[in-house]
């Protein structure tokens, strides 16, 4: 019964494909093969970057995350997470789970929004195959616009979000949460001991964690 | 095949590095990550389905029939809509843009398709959900379809 649950959604999909090829099989062989094409593609990607993912999970502490893409992290935390993104490395969905747990690590809102945007839109490749069919000037002004947009998109989000956090999505924390304040309880699952925890090394002073905290607070 | 190459460097680059200073770690590392692929699978296939499903049904030649020659905001609508609805790759989604320029269709109405596009993701939005919350894909995508339409409005007007 649970797989059936979980699995609802792609058994719904099939059944729609069933009827199409019923229907309208010119349609069906069409979708199918499209379906096929990005099922081997992202069979190629998606284990590597959720090997990716638990590696950062691993060995990038929380701080590092926090001073290079958290709140106070300023120009130069948006600018690396719209390099982040113009790198050429797949569609957007490959970025969601990387852009969750850097969230859960302490990236801020505005400079995950700015991640996925870019990833989404401004991508270098992306961007030739632009200029080489709508053109340099229509280009350019979509990239400038896009780029305000995000910036001010993110801002909107982190206020909202910070005022009426996703709670939801709290508790369905699919890694080690270790957002400040929330989930610390249930957070000892996927093999990360205690003694891993970044913000707690066993050397530092009592004044070093007393700032770490207020660091986390901010 | 960059995107391969790329991704493939990087794992390659941090595997080993994690490797030499900890194999308990990184075997760590492996669980973590098979755990949250078994968590996204269902909706990374429902995703794929969606996909193949919305790419089969509306293909470049209906999209063209839908925002064509007719200029006014129906079309830059039905533009928007089509281009948030949908996954085009971007090899197949400029020349189209481009062709659809050709044929007619304003730049207000093209801006808003490429725009929609890139920014707002529905086929994707269920696995959006699953990782960063209803909330967040909700307004990303929401605040994303609005600025794309605010976009296109200024875009339409200074390249005329």
């Amino acid at each position: 019964m649970k797989i059936l649950k979980t699995y609802l959604a792609p058994i719904l999909i099939a059944l729609i494909f069933i009827a199409l090829t019923v229907v309208w099989p010119d349609a069906a062989v069409r979708s199918a093969q499209v379906t096929w094409d990005y099922f081997k593609e992202m069979a190629l990607i998606m284990p590597a970057i959720f090997v990716l993912m638990g590696l950062m999970e691993i060995w990038i502490p929380k701080d590092k995350i926090q001073q290079w893409l958290g709140k106070q992290s300023g120009f130069r935390g948006a600018a690396l997470a719209f390099v982040m993104g113009t790198l050429p490395t797949g569609p957007l969905y490959v970025a969601f789970p990387m852009a969750a747990s850097l969230i859960r690590k302490g990236a801020s809102i505005t400079n995950m929004i700015l991640f996925l945007g870019s990833w989404a839109a401004l991508k270098i490749p992306q961007l030739m195959v632009e200029i080489k069919f709508l053109g340099l000037p229509f280009t350019a002004l979509r990239f400038v616009l896009t780029l305000t947009a995000l910036l001010i998109i993110g801002l909107v989000m982190d206020k909202i979000l910070h005022k009426s956090p996703d709670l939801e999505w709290q508790k369905s924390a699919p890694d080690p949460a270790r957002m400040p304040g929330i989930g610390m309880g249930m957070g000892m699952k996927a093999g990360v001991k205690p003694g891993m925890k970044p913000d707690m090394k066993p050397g530092m002073s009592t004044t070093d964690q007393k700032e770490k905290q207020s660091d986390n607070q901010t | 095949m960059a995107t391969v190459l790329t991704i493939y460097g990087l794992l390659g680059l941090g595997l080993i590095a994690s490797l030499v200073k900890s194999r308990e770690k990184t075997a760590a590392a492996f669980k973590i990550a098979g755990k949250a692929l078994m968590k996204t699978a269902p909706s990374l296939l429902t995703v794929l389905g969606i996909v193949g499903l919305t790419l089969g049904l509306l293909t470049p030649d209906t999209i063209s029939r839908l925002v064509g020659a007719e200029a006014g905001w129906v079309a830059t609508l039905t533009a928007a809509v089509i281009g948030a609805i949908t996954l085009i790759p971007s090899i197949v989604a400029f020349p189209l843009a481009g062709s659809l320029l050709r044929a007619g269709a304003t730049v207000m109405t093209i801006s808003a398709f490429v725009t929609t596009l890139v920014m707002v993701g529905v086929v994707t939005a269920p696995m959006e959900i699953k990782t960063l919350g209803k909330k967040f894909t909700l307004l990303r995508n929401g605040l994303g379809f609005l600025a794309a339409l605010l976009i296109a409005g200024i875009m339409g007007v200074l390249l005329k």
